[in-house]
């Protein structure tokens, strides 16, 4: 049986653990705030160029050779997966399910017979694949996941060394994997394509993109300096989203873990006045069968 | 809308910089400017790094400074989607020229530039300049 002093020390214990992961919650509550208002934010640009993008697709889909950053190389052979995670752990499973999620890829598309690269974005899912495809790690970008406030510029450079290396030809097909943020307890491990552009879906087309427009310079041009942009706007909206989603699982996580430190501390303090309680009878005992032998 | 309104967007993939209404707005383009008016035809166009002005009469009512982007006009109003966009009264003259010089150090310090290294500082020199030539002389 643990003496009382030891169960003074480990109520003492879980109770100031308690205080950290109430204080932590508070904070990834404030953060999330932040998180999504900055998604929300952003949203609009990337629907406008979403727009933009479909109706030039369209433009120059009679012509044989589009761009290929919007049409692919015509081979599926060598896919990169970018990985993005968050720089830091305890945020309940966010981490691995993202893990998880680009696993389960990875192995999909070798069985399939083809070469996976990977691009990782985020400490922590780096962490985790390196054990397994560590040699499959072309690149790790480090700095941006935990930023304060994710800038589009580092999501833009982020592209450009993706784009950089489709030209070299060092892969046909990109996606990337990330947690979509569907609300505070739901994240959503989502695998999205980033090329070849995945065709607009056809309902958003007929209603507003009708219009006849005309291109300044021509159609090509422009897209050569969408297409690029694209990316980089398909990549910081979904580590904006990772964000958030970040932010909503730590409080979600951190909200479990009070609640878990005050039952243990109910229960320890149960079983330490019960303890007590027994000292005192056994010592009354004592003294009383004492007194009595007399 | 109104008819003789311009509905006017600038969108920066952070946020919406402004919403407003106008009665006509020039944007830089890549081809040389060009004023936009209520019911201007459907058109997209490559923006150059210069200045967006919003014209309420005969007067500028908004200069902004965009860095490149993008114009698309169509029956809703004008949208310009901008990386990089501010107001032209908010820029210090001192550091805009001091941007420039370091941009144009920046050249010339590169040794054996890539190609792409070298498109790219090219560009920001001419980002830097027309930034600069926004603030010293506003049309």
């Amino acid at each position: 049986m643990p003496s009382l002093k030891d169960l003074r020390n480990r109520i003492n214990a879980v109770k100031q653990t308690r205080k950290i992961t109430s204080a932590m919650k508070l904070v990834a509550a404030s953060k999330l705030r932040r998180a999504q208002e900055h998604a929300v934010a952003a949203r609009p640009y990337g629907e406008r160029l979403a727009a933009m993008l479909a109706n030039l697709a369209r433009a120059v889909k009679d012509t044989p050779e589009g761009p290929k950053l919007l049409v692919g190389t015509g081979r599926e052979d060598v896919h990169l997966l970018v990985v993005a995670t968050a720089d830091r752990g305890l945020c309940g499973s966010f981490n691995s399910s993202i893990v998880r999620g680009a696993r389960r890829r990875i192995r999909e598309l070798q069985e399939q017979g083809r070469t996976v690269k990977l691009v990782c974005i985020g400490r922590k899912g780096r962490d985790m694949l390196r054990r397994e495809y560590g040699d499959l790690i072309v690149e790790y970008v480090d700095g941006i996941a935990g930023k304060r406030r994710i800038e589009y510029a580092d999501a833009a450079a982020v592209a450009e060394r993706l784009v950089r290396r489709f030209e070299a030809g060092e892969f046909d097909v990109c996606s990337i994997v990330f947690n979509r943020f569907k609300s505070v307890l739901v994240q959503q491990t989502t695998e999205r394509q980033l090329i070849p552009v995945p065709a607009a879906e056809g309902t958003e087309e007929s209603g507003d993109g009708r219009a006849i427009y005309e291109f300044e310079p021509d159609e090509r041009t422009i897209l050569e300096d969408l297409l690029p942009r694209n990316l980089a706007v398909q990549i910081y909206s979904a580590l904006l989203e990772n964000a958030a989603g970040e932010q909503g699982a730590r409080m979600t996580a951190m909200d479990n873990a009070t609640r878990n430190a005050g039952e243990m501390i109910d229960k320890l303090t149960l079983y330490y006045n019960r303890t007590r309680q027994a000292m005192i009878t056994k010592e009354l005992m004592e003294i009383i069968s004492g007194a009595e032998a007399l | 809308m109104a008819e003789d309104r311009l509905a006017f967007e600038l969108v920066s993939p952070e946020r919406v910089i402004l919403a407003t209404e106008a009665e006509m707005v020039v944007v830089p383009g890549i081809e040389g400017d060009f004023g936009v008016l209520p019911l201007h035809a459907p058109v997209v166009s490559l923006l150059r790094p210069g200045v967006v002005r919003v014209y309420e009469g005969s007067d500028v009512k908004t200069r902004l400074f965009v860095a490149g982007g993008f114009a698309e006009v169509n029956e809703r109003g004008l949208t310009v989607l901008a990386e990089h966009a501010e107001a032209v009264d908010r820029i210090d003259p001192a550091e805009a020229r001091q941007r420039l010089k370091n941009a144009e150090e920046d050249l010339a310090d590169a040794k054996e530039p890539s190609e792409d290294e070298r498109r790219r500082l090219e560009r920001a020199i001419e980002i830097a300049r027309a930034r600069l030539e926004a603030v010293e002389n506003p049309t």
